[in-house]
């Protein structure tokens, strides 16, 4: 805040011509280093507070990767096929994931490394995030300069920088895919804006290389290539259409589809799916239209209208015929083109309908309102000001701005990992809501001072010329706007703002109606200090929450988890124990099963071979592992020795209290298996279609696998098999295990590893009863005695 | 800690040097100690001629009382015997530290037991021979009799000394050599459970026979009747330890020379301490079609050849075992290939097959179990990987036609692109 607080103190104290602009830039140059350090530096909390570690689970499998690459480099990397995950299916890494981070981090590596910097992977991949932080909140810069000029891009940058949304997902050690992205969807827009600004193919081209490296690096890039084509439909509905227009999009969608195949993990997807059908309907929209608009200056206007009826008529006759050959292709595809995820999204109630195993992740739900105010806290207000501000004037650039906002705010109501995507914009407009507020504060305090120290109106006629000045750079891009939109021959007349501003100044041709206006905006002393304070609490507000938010909800690298109480801080690093006990303690080739939840660490910090992982591409897989927990230990077996599975992994949180173990999750388990194997039937684990484990449990439910396997021993802890997570007695306290048994359980019994019994050497005959009845049922009772889940 | 694991080591090292004098000497896959624990020595001498097959086929025999203080199995964790003869039916518990737990323990741990009970065995021979998966007739005294089989000897009589010649047909369990003679047999008799796989029946009693107490009149149907009755049954366990259970000690006695008994009794005890049917796979070697070495990793539609060695322990050497039905199996979650190997009669089995269109963890799996021979259990896991990025082809003919389609329209913007800008 204080730098902005500087930024809009300095732009009047300067004095006018060259030196002022080389003053302003150099501040502003300072200023967005000053962003990017802060940026950076508050997002190592994580670090300080615990240490220098990967979080969570996706960062595994990325750090994992990357680690391949730097060993085995890229072509290896390319071809890799993992047999170490999905047992034994295997999964092809080289062809099945966003590139672009690992390709990021293992570069900086090998330039560090190159450099004589001797890093390790580990440190380059808990960087990366900060880092890429940073570089978002200067790409935010030049997004917002683009459309609102300097002072509103500084601040939308500053509010970017320590945003708690995107904090959320880039903290030191959260290695994940949006990590860069983020970074890389503000610069894609601000290479679009750009052009579309200037008219140069040389931003253009540099647009489509930018979506490349953002298809490289998330999932998210249809968001782009449907963004701006609607946007594009946008500016030719309301008559914006020109030939900048054209040049921003024409080679946006042929380079940036041509280099989006090349992206192993999107390939013909980028123009099979429907998610990219858009681009290419707006494509031919906007040929249509320039074809219309040359013609039309061809032709003479009675000629063109014949021209128009004619055309309209065989066109009509033609986009039908299209239309119902597109319908026919799209309909004959049991999801209607769409890929799972992209139909929760338009539609939110799909997943739960029809995919549990979207629905099933916790960062697939929708928000709550509660998340909007932390995640995006006083920017949830300042928006609507923003938005406000971007129609005054409406600009290509400031109409993006709406666009992005409106659209990221559906997505973000859809999931709530969207909000990331909602962040940046919520950014670029509060920056532009503040910076206009700030603007015509400061002007009016600035104008008013000055009435009252000289009353000469002359001097008070250069002190408003003087205030105008701060908004310059608005007025200019503005005007500069209408002027090329009249003559679109001139691409030249839009040159640099630096040199316009200067000429302007120069010349003092200010003519004296925009004089007028800025008098008309001009408000009280009084009411202008009070607002201008009010705005600086409210951003203070602003930085307290985001650093309260950095520094205590977004760092905690849930590896490792802590805990306050009266005694001091507890902290329980228990899955690093499970998993170093499992690469100490058993066989390289050893396969482990868990929930799918856990497959990255293993496979990463363990070294084990998983059945399942968090890529969760094949629901046969998965519901096969959650049928073995749902089911009775026997059946269990079975399925894991078919399995080759040696040691089977659940998570308990009974003891501690952690209240996201395996028990909690076992609903999902069974739906996902149900979904797969109807003889697990949801019913059967609940009483009364209420989910509990305590006395009134339903026996399935009391038998099943992951109940034994979290209980077992149970109730030696404190007599009685109190579970803090669910508060209360668990319902079945005393069972022996068959055919698993316990080979380790963590110090706070968070992670209890349990290993599967060998088939038994021998075969034990019944023990005949005396007196009993013929030979054949007390087979049958023996063997109904031997049943292991009676 | 370190002067233990300086034992361990010796203890290793020992066992290396021991386990290197074996292969070269061409070892058997069991040593040749047994303990005999008898209820009386008396036992030593009118079961004489069998114990002198054992002896004369080089096993070491040590016999004690089964009562005897002393008695162990094993000493700082090893095992003293490599087999066990049980002739002690009527004992109630063993002397010294073993007890039915340690008997298990010890056939569990890979070794091989005679047992023979008898009318009136003891609950310790009865347990032991029901975790092994067979059950005698709980009347305490009840004995097998057979008012038609019985022996010709014994006319008059409760005819409670049957002759039995309900054989297994197994050449690997009764030798190649067929029996002539019926087998006498006089005991109890025991029922297995035809669901169990580890147990076979491998002399049973006539359809005429029946199960009951010969003193006393029958006042119910007896429990066990006919051809259900086993007198003999060999149980292999997973592990491919072997036992034998006899309803009757007086099998093994010198009494019945006459008939078959020294035979049958000779012919199984051979079984039982892996004499015979001991299969052993060895050099396991895959690699691709043209290769010597073994790869990390197949890519599909790889061609490779899979070759195992199989031998059978003759009781004296390793011996080329010979069969047209082990099969291998490409596995991953069910078998992708499944092929007949081929034998060079040397004991080799190979075959070659094309990896199948799929990548995934493959297995090559060997599993072989035949009625009396050890399972051979074979798994070796290997990979299989998609094409690597440049394995494609690299220009398609098909293709051609877009090739040149991309090409000429290049070409063309080239040219209306100058033919536009300088043409005026």
């Amino acid at each position: 805040m204080a730098e902005t607080e500087a930024d809009a103190a300095a732009a009047p104290s300067a004095a006018p011509g060259r030196l002022r602009n080389a003053f302003g830039g150099v501040l502003c140059a300072f200023t967005l280093i000053l962003i990017g350090v802060l940026a950076f530096s508050i997002r190592l909390f994580s670090v300080i507070k615990y240490e220098s570690v990967i979080h969570e689970f996706d960062p595994y499998f990325n750090y994992r990767v990357t680690q391949f690459l730097s060993k085995n480099g890229i072509y290896e990397f390319w071809n890799w096929f993992d047999d170490r995950t999905w047992y034994p299916l295997g999964r092809v890494i080289g062809g099945t994931v966003y590139p672009g981070l690992t390709l990021t981090a293992g570069s900086i590596w090998w330039l560090v490394n190159a450099l004589n910097i001797p890093l390790s992977v580990e440190t380059v991949c808990v960087f990366t995030a900060p880092i890429f932080s940073a570089f978002a909140s200067w790409a935010t810069y030049l997004l917002t300069k683009e459309a609102k000029g300097t002072g509103a891009g500084l601040m939308a940058a500053a509010i970017l920088g320590m945003v708690p949304s995107y904090i959320s997902r880039s903290v030191a050690g959260s290695y994940d895919n949006e990590a860069v992205a983020i970074f890389a969807l503000v610069f894609t827009f601000y290479l679009y804006v750009k052009t579309l600004n200037t008219g140069s193919l040389f931003y253009a081209t540099l647009n489509a290389l930018s979506y490349f490296y953002m298809v490289c690096s998330w999932g998210g890039y249809t968001f782009i290539i449907n963004l701006i084509p609607m946007h594009v439909l946008l500016c030719i509905v309301t008559g914006r259409y020109s030939s900048r227009l054209y040049i921003a999009y024409a080679p946006l969608v042929i380079l940036g589809t041509l280099l989006a195949a090349l992206v192993p993990v999107v390939g013909f997807n980028a123009v099979l799916t429907s998610e990219h059908f858009a681009s290419f309907l707006v494509f031919i929209i906007l040929h249509v239209v320039a074809f219309v608009s040359y013609i039309k200056g061809l032709l003479t206007p009675r000629l063109y209208k014949m021209a128009m009826t004619l055309v309209i008529t065989v066109g009509m006759a033609v986009c039908f015929a299209v239309v119902a050959i597109l319908v026919a292709l799209v309909a004959s595809s049991p999801t209607k083109g769409w890929s799972g995820r992209s139909l929760s999204l338009l539609d939110p109630t799909y997943a739960s309908k029809y995919i549990p195993i979207i629905a099933s992740v916790s960062e697939h739900q929708p928000p709550t309102w509660p998340s909007y105010f932390m995640d995006i806290n006083v920017l949830a207000f300042l928006v609507p000001a923003g938005i406000i501000s971007c129609f005054l004037p409406l600009s290509d650039a400031s109409s993006f701005m709406v666009l992005y906002l409106v659209t990221a705010v559906y997505f973000s109501g859809v999931m709530v990992r969207l909000m990331l995507v909602l962040a940046p914009a919520a950014c670029i407009l509060s920056g532009i809501a503040l910076s206009s507020a700030f603007d015509v504060l400061t002007r009016s305090m600035k104008f008013q001072l000055s009435k009252l120290f000289d009353d000469g109106s002359a001097i008070s006629g250069n002190g408003s010329t003087e205030a105008t000045s701060a908004s310059a750079v608005n007025t200019n891009s503005s005007k500069s706007e209408n002027k090329t939109e009249k003559s679109e021959a001139a691409p030249k007349e839009k040159s640099s703002k630096k040199n316009r501003r200067k000429e302007k100044e120069v010349t003092e041709s200010v003519p004296a109606k925009s004089k007028k206006e800025k008098r008309l905006s001009v408000l009280p002393l009084e009411a202008s200090v009070i607002g201008t304070l009010l705005l600086i609490i409210l951003g203070g507000f602003y930085v307290v929450h985001c650093v309260w938010a950095a520094a205590e909800a977004y760092s905690a690298p849930s590896i490792v988890l802590t805990s306050r109480s009266r005694e001091g801080l507890h902290v329980f690093d228990d899955f690093r124990e499970a998993y170093a006990w499992l690469s100490h303690n058993t066989d390289v080739d050893d396969k482990v099963a868990s929930w799918w939840d856990y497959g990255y660490q293993t496979t990463a910090m363990a070294n084990r071979t998983v059945i399942v992982d968090n890529n969760t591409w094949n629901n046969t897989h998965i519901a096969t592992v959650g049928t073995a927990m749902s089911s009775p230990e026997k059946a269990a077996w079975e399925i894991f020795d078919s399995l080759d599975v040696k040691y089977v992994l659940v998570v308990f949180g009974g003891l501690v209290g952690y209240p996201s173990d395996d028990i909690n999750k076992f609903l999902w388990m069974v739906r996902i298996g149900g979904g797969e194997f109807p003889h697990i039937k949801e019913p059967d684990y609940l009483r009364d279609g209420q989910y509990r484990v305590d006395a009134q449990a339903t026996p399935t439910m009391l038998n099943c696998l992951m109940y034994k396997l979290c209980y077992y021993r149970f109730v030696e802890t404190d007599g009685k098999g109190f579970d803090r997570v669910r508060g209360y007695e668990i319902g079945k306290k005393h069972f022996k295990l068959t055919h698993f048994e316990e080979v380790f359980t963590t110090h706070h019994w968070m992670v209890r590893i349990y290993k599967l019994k060998p088939q038994k050497n021998r075969v034990r005959a019944k023990l005949r009863k005396l007196k009993s009845g013929s030979k054949s049922s007390s087979t049958l009772a023996a063997g109904r005695k031997k049943n292991p889940w009676q | 800690m370190a002067a233990l694991r300086l034992l361990l080591l010796l203890a290793a090292a020992s066992l290396l040097v021991v386990a290197s004098r074996g292969d070269a000497s061409g070892a058997g896959p069991r040593g040749r100690k047994l303990l005999v624990l008898v209820d009386d020595l008396a036992v030593r001498s009118s079961h004489s001629a069998f114990f002198g097959s054992l002896q004369a086929r080089g096993l070491d025999l040590e016999f004690r009382l089964a009562d005897d203080p002393k008695l162990s199995l094993h000493r700082y964790g090893q095992y003293l015997y490599d087999g066990l003869v049980l002739f002690a039916p009527s004992t109630p518990r063993f002397g010294g530290s073993v007890d039915q737990n340690a008997v298990l323990e010890f056939i569990d741990a890979g070794h091989d037991m005679i047992l023979a009970a008898d009318s009136s065995a003891s609950d310790l021979i009865r347990g032991i021979a029901t975790e092994c998966g067979i059950e005698f007739d709980e009347d305490p005294e009840a004995m097998v009799i057979d008012h038609i089989n019985y022996a010709s000897t014994e006319v008059e009589g409760d005819h409670t000394l049957i002759a039995g010649d309900d054989l297994i047909q197994s050449d690997v369990i009764l030798g190649s050599k067929k029996i002539e003679a019926p087998v006498l047999f006089r005991g109890i008799g025991h029922a297995v459970n035809p669901s169990n796989s580890l147990v076979l029946k491998v002399l049973s009693a006539s359809p005429s026979a029946y199960s009951a107490n010969p003193k006393t009149k029958l006042a119910s149907p007896p429990s066990l009747t006919g051809s259900g009755i086993s007198l003999v049954s060999i149980m292999q366990a997973r592990n491919n330890a072997r036992v034998l259970i006899s309803g009757s000690l007086d099998l093994f006695s010198n009494r019945h020379e006459k008939a078959g008994n020294e035979q049958f009794v000779t012919e199984t005890s051979k079984w039982v301490f892996h004499e015979r049917g001991h299969l052993k796979a060895v050099n396991v070697a895959h690699h691709k079609v043209g290769e010597t070495n073994e790869p990390s990793m197949y890519r599909i539609n790889d061609d490779l050849e899979y070759s195992v060695e199989i031998y059978e322990w003759s009781g004296t050497s390793w011996k080329p075992y010979v069969a047209d039905d082990v099969q291998i199996q490409f596995y991953m979650m069910s078998p992708y290939v499944l092929k007949n190997m081929s034998t060079d009669k040397k004991g080799l089995y190979s075959t070659s097959f094309k990896v199948p269109d799929v990548y995934g963890v493959f297995q090559f799996k060997v599993e072989y179990q035949r009625l009396g021979y050890t399972g051979v259990s074979l798994a070796k896991q290997i990979p299989v990987r998609p094409y690597r990025h440049n394995e494609y082809e690299r220009f398609i003919t098909s293709a051609y036609p877009y090739y040149a389609a991309s090409f000429s329209t290049m070409g063309a913007f080239f040219i209306f692109s100058f033919a536009y800008l300088y043409h005026k």
